[in-house]
This record gives structure tokens, sequence and C-alpha cells, in this order.
């Protein structure tokens, strides 16, 4: 039998990991539970001669190829974008791009100012402390002053351009377009016991050198050291109420496959805009019928990802290829509404420094660039180390009939139901991706490109699981309350990008954080009548 | 733990004849071809969780020659090729990936494309600074951010 604890946290990753951190000081017992262990960088693929074949195998963003024991399966065949994710302590910071921007303020308010989807119960002003703070414990480099974004100050100076961003900002300057080099958390300095970045290259599947956060050599270290209990191979299938329709524990399966019991006074839910659906839909009971906290019915529903346009070719000059971290810069030219455009929201553009010679092999031959025969080897010699490229990453706005259900036959190797994702992606956002893509296009002819391509939608590229629990005041239109609360279920929290309401036109990781330890302040702060 | 089975000897031909037709040994470039036999002995080491779609690639493409590929006409193996590569789908996509995976890690091939013979870690690559002055006509520009009071 399992001792009861006063917070359960469901979930190690990226929104997890900074809640269990904040709350620690609170000397309460807290627990987090995660169906993956910790990962060993010693086995991360930049150290072998395979290390770009990994990126097709074990280290394959999606979980269904990837098929690790700490991966549950997800049937996205009815989506145009595959979902992308990592599972294991850190979750998906393990496997990300660091690419670090925070959502604008106009993305909190986009009924007000555009007449679309609705305004966040929260502004970027109350974030604004705990986006700092997240830089802070994350480690961030990038450049103040930024006319494209309020004041920020990370903590360390911002990656070199290099030959690839010196070549994109002058494109960039040719068509006086803005561009910044983006805020990573790539470390270009030492940084709170994590040593610099030495440009492995390879920096999504993993960080070798441990250069790139991610939250188990970030928060969980000091989490731990401040008394704060991680649990791992733990897989939680149901969240388990009272009869007073409080939520009472959570049952899983440990290491060993045994089923288990915790109970806790308050539980945490930090599974990521497809996990949390998934679980909160798997606890359903006589008490509720329709899921955990679906009174709004709205679980699972608005399910948003970031659709990306990717945008290459390739010049005469020697790129940084993968000799560097991947993503460089960002623009932010077209990132606020402008109706003239044809469409309301934005999109930013991030660009890339090139691939590695495999990665460049098998997309260009799949593209038809790269033949077959003796062309081979002159046609790979001209592309390799050549390539620039550029991806528009659009905002999605809510749709209720984008969601995530419970799969009717697949399940995952304990059992449970599986999530299944139902995504088209919207009017508004396929024309912001064509205005995307024909931008990107002049880009990369300023800079001399040739030999143009574009994939659109990217197919693995639903790495922003967003809005399926939104935030709100309206119970009747919302999952939680305006500091993460259920509406509900009185000690249920939702920390990750499910809250969301719309998505913005960034990576979402930066935000996701800062709401996570934002809710957490709120949770300390009303310790006295948080169940009230 | 469940083995993938191994390819049949007439899948190892055929496999051996594509990957010399997708990547052909270079005099010019001093390379060997994709049908090399270390990189083919690469192939089959590492075929692991692709061994499935790869039997089934290659099991098409022989349904598509009707012979063993290296017994076609040059003429007839280009069309076949080009049909399989047409038409394979998922599985000639992941044999055609496993060959350029196995082939562009080899020694011989690296050293031709002037590449260091190593992982990424623990070395690393240098990076140069670039030319900062670039961002200074970003830096005047005025505030773009959309105001929300």
């Amino acid at each position: 039998m399992n001792e009861p604890v006063d917070v359960l946290i469901i979930g190690a990753g990226a929104s997890g990991a900074a809640v269990a951190w904040s709350l620690a000081d609170t000397k309460m017992h807290i627990l987090c539970l995660d169906q993956g262990g910790w990962m060993n960088p010693a086995q991360y693929p930049s150290t072998g001669r395979d290390w770009e074949a990994r990126f097709f195998g074990d280290y394959s963003p999606s979980p269904n190829i990837r098929e690790r024991p700490e991966d549950y399966p997800i049937n996205d065949d009815n989506s145009p974008i595959k979902v992308v994710n990592f599972n294991g302590v850190g979750g998906s910071t393990i496997m990300y791009t660091a690419h670090f921007p925070r959502l604008h303020p106009s993305d909190f308010k986009v009924k007000t100012l555009d007449g679309v989807a609705d305004d966040w119960p929260i502004d970027y002003d109350t974030l604004a402390p705990f986006f700092a703070e997240n830089d802070r414990m994350m480690g961030v480099s990038g450049l103040s002053g930024d006319p494209a974004f309020p004041p920020t100050e990370p903590p360390m100076p911002p990656q070199p351009l290099g030959r690839s961003g010196a070549l994109l900002g002058k494109a960039m300057n040719k068509l006086g377009w803005h561009w910044w080099p983006s805020d990573t958390t790539v470390a270009t300095t030492d940084y709170e016991g994590r040593a610099r970045c030495i440009n492995l290259g390879h920096c999504t599947p993993a960080c070798a050198q441990g250069a790139k956060a991610s939250t188990d050599i970030t928060y969980w270290p000091v989490a731990l050291r401040a008394g704060v209990e991680l649990r791992t191979h733990c897989r939680v299938r149901e969240i388990t109420t009272n009869e007073h329709g409080f939520a009472s524990g959570v049952v899983y399966y440990d290491k060993d496959g045994v089923e288990q019991f915790q109970g806790a006074e308050v539980v945490v839910i930090a599974c990521n805009g497809v996990g949390t659906p998934r679980l909160l839909l798997n606890s359903a009971s006589g008490r509720f019928p329709n899921g955990l906290a679906n009174s709004s019915g709205l679980v699972g529903k608005n399910f948003m990802f970031h659709p990306y346009a990717l945008i290459y070719g390739y010049v005469d000059e020697a790129t940084d290829s993968n000799r560097a971290p991947p993503t460089c810069l960002w623009s932010k030219e077209f990132y606020e509404t402008d109706r003239s455009r044809g469409f309301v929201r934005g999109y930013t553009f991030q660009f890339g420094r090139g691939v590695g010679p495999v990665m460049e092999a098998v997309m260009s031959e799949a593209k038809g660039t790269l033949p077959w025969g003796a062309d081979h080897h002159a046609v790979f010699r001209r592309l390799n180390g050549h390539r620039l490229s550029l991806a528009a990453i659009c905002e999605d706005l809510p749709e209720e009939h984008n969601r995530v259900t419970l799969d009717p036959h697949l399940k995952d190797s304990h059992g449970i139901p599986a999530p299944k994702v139902d995504y088209t992606i919207g009017e508004n956002s396929a024309k912001m991706l064509k205005h995307g893509i024909a931008r990107a296009k002049e880009v990369l002819a300023a800079a001399g490109a040739t030999d143009i391509c574009v994939n659109c939608p990217v197919l693995y590229g639903g790495w922003h699981l967003l809005g399926t629990a939104r935030m709100g005041t309206d119970p009747a239109r919302s999952v939680v309350n305006e500091w993460g609360r259920s509406h509900d279920v009185k000690n249920l929290f939702i920390v990750d990008g499910s809250v969301f309401v719309t998505s913005g036109g960034v990576n979402p990781t930066s935000t996701i954080q800062a709401i996570a330890l934002y809710i957490a302040d709120q949770m300390k702060r009303r310790l006295a009548d948080l169940l009230d | 733990m469940l083995t993938e089975p191994a390819l049949t000897p007439a899948q190892r031909d055929d496999l051996r004849s594509v990957a010399a037709m997708i990547i052909p040994a270079s005099s010019e470039y001093e390379v060997p071809g994709a049908d090399d036999p270390k990189i083919q002995a690469d192939i089959l080491a590492t075929l692991g969780r692709d061994t499935r779609l790869v039997a089934e690639a290659l099991d098409y493409l022989a349904r598509l020659a009707g012979k063993p590929l290296a017994e076609l006409d040059p003429a007839r193996r280009e069309a076949v090729a080009k049909e399989f590569r047409a038409t394979g789908g998922g599985a000639a996509a992941t044999l055609i990936r496993v060959v350029l995976q196995c082939y562009y890690r080899d020694d011989r091939v690296l050293r031709s494309l002037g590449l260091e013979l190593r992982p990424p870690f623990p070395l690393g690559y240098p990076l140069e600074q670039g030319d900062w002055s670039l961002l200074d006509p970003v830096k005047t520009r005025p505030s773009m951010w959309r105001r929300v009071k």
C-alpha cells in the first residue's frame, strides 16, 4: 500500500518538472509518476557513427515509429500531420529543437483584436515574471532588443550566426524584413552545471553534451534535492474520485507491470495535449461518465498543432550544415495580423542551418532532386553542405472538430486505450501556409538559392500538442479555470499545453512552462483555501 | 525479444542489384557503389526494425522484375526500377533510406566528401560567429509588436 501524498504530479516533462520544482518549497509531500525512465546521454545518437540513422529508429520523433517501451501508440491516421513527442524523464524537452520564443502579448487577446477564437483569461503581463524565471531555470541564450517583442533579458549570449545565419541575415536585409537571433535553450556559456554547446549539431534527438536544456538536467536535479519524489516507469491508467467528487488518487502500473493505487490530496496532470485528454477520458466513471473534468464536453476538443511549411534550397557557398544547432534565427515579419494578407493572425519563420549527409540524401532522393545512377555523386556533392532552410510555423485556431478521443481498438502495452487524433488544417491556417511558402521562396531567392523545395505540411511536424483542456472563466466553455484548476474537480489541476486557448505562432515550450510556474504559484498563494 | 527474420539469398541478390542502381561506384570520386560488400554487410547487420518493410519492398521488386534483377537487360532493369520507385510506397522508401543511410556513413564515402570519420560527440565542430553588423539595420527598426492595451 502506497502512502498517500499531498501532491501527485503525472508526467515529468516540461511542465511537470517546473511545477514539481516550484511546489517543492511548500515542503509538502510531492510525488511525480512518469511512464518513462531517466535518459542516459552516453547512449544518445550523436555519440555513435549511426547518429543520423537512429532518427529513423529508436530516436524517431514519432512514438509510432520509435516504439520504445515507455511510448504509447497514437492513431493519427486521420490527420495530415503526425503526432511527435518523447516519453521519459524530461518528456519532449529531451527531443526538441530548443527553439524558445514566447507567445506574444497579442496572442492572449485574439477575440478582442481579431474577432476569432477566444481571449485567454490571463495575459502576457501576468506570465512575464514566470517567463523570466523559466528562462533562468532552463538557461536561455539570446539577444535583448528584438523590436518584434517586449523587452527580455536572456541569461546567455545568442548562438553564433555562423555561415548559414549570415547568409540568411543578408537575404532578410535585402528584403527589408525583420530577423533576429533566436532565443534557444542551448547553453552558449557554461551554465548552472551544464557544459556549453560544442556544436554537435544533432540537437533535436537529445544532446549528449548536456548543453541543450531538458528538464531532466535543469528542473529535476533541483526538485529532487528539495525533496520531491520521482517514481519512474509508472504508467497511470486512470484518476480515481471519491464520493465527494474529488480526485482521490491514481491507478498505475509500476515498473514490474503490477497495478498500484496511489492516493493524493491534489492531482496535477502534465501529460501534454494528447496524453492529458487521453487520461481524462480513460478516467470515466459512474460519477463522471463522459470522462473526468468534462462537464463542458470540451476535453479532447479544439486540438491544435502548429502546421509547418518547410522551404529549402541550395546556395553555392558552404553552409553550417549539421555542424551547429539547427535553428539560429527567427523572423516575426509576418507574425501580427495584417488583414490585407487574406488571413488573420500570423506565423514565425524559423531558420535552419542545414542537415547532415544521410538526411540530405534521404530527403533529396525522396523529393526527386537526388537521382539514381551515375549522376548521383555529382548532384549529391552540389547539395550536401549547401542547404539553407526556413519553416513557417503557423498559428492554428481552435476548432472543435479537431479532437483527441479514445481509439476503440488500439491499446498500449498495458492494455490502456490509446488516443486517436482527428485533425484537418483550417482555412485560415491553409492561407497562412500558402503565404509563408511564397515569402520563404523570396527569402531563398534573395540568398541566391536554387533547387527550391517545399514540404507542406511537414508530415512528422506535430510537435506542439495544444488546446484539449482549455482554460477559461466559463465552466461551459472551458475545462480548467484561469489558474489551472478543473471546474468540475476542485483538487485536479492541468498544467501542460492542453490549457492553451489559442496556439500563437511560436514553439510553445517556453509558454507551457511559464504557465506551469504561474499555476504552481497560484496554488501556493491559495493553499489555505485551495479546494474551496 | 523477437528477432526479425533475415532476408533470403534471392532478396539479398536483388538488394545488391538495386543498391548499385541507386548509387553506382565512381572512379571519378573514388567511391564504391552501394553494392560494395562492406556496405551491403552494414545494411544487413543493421536492418533491425526495417527488415519487414525492406523484405516487402524486395518482394514487390521481384514481382515487377519477374526474375532476379541482375538477369534483366539494362533497359528493362531501368524500367523496373522506375516503376518500383514510383509505386513502391513506404516499403520502397524504407529500402532506399536504408541503402542511403549505410552508404553515407561508410569511411571511404565520407573521406571522399571531405567529412571526418567520427560521430559528432565528443569533439563537436567549430562555428564561426559571423558578421553581427548585419543585424544593425534590424536594431534601428521601430518596435513592431502589437500592443494590447
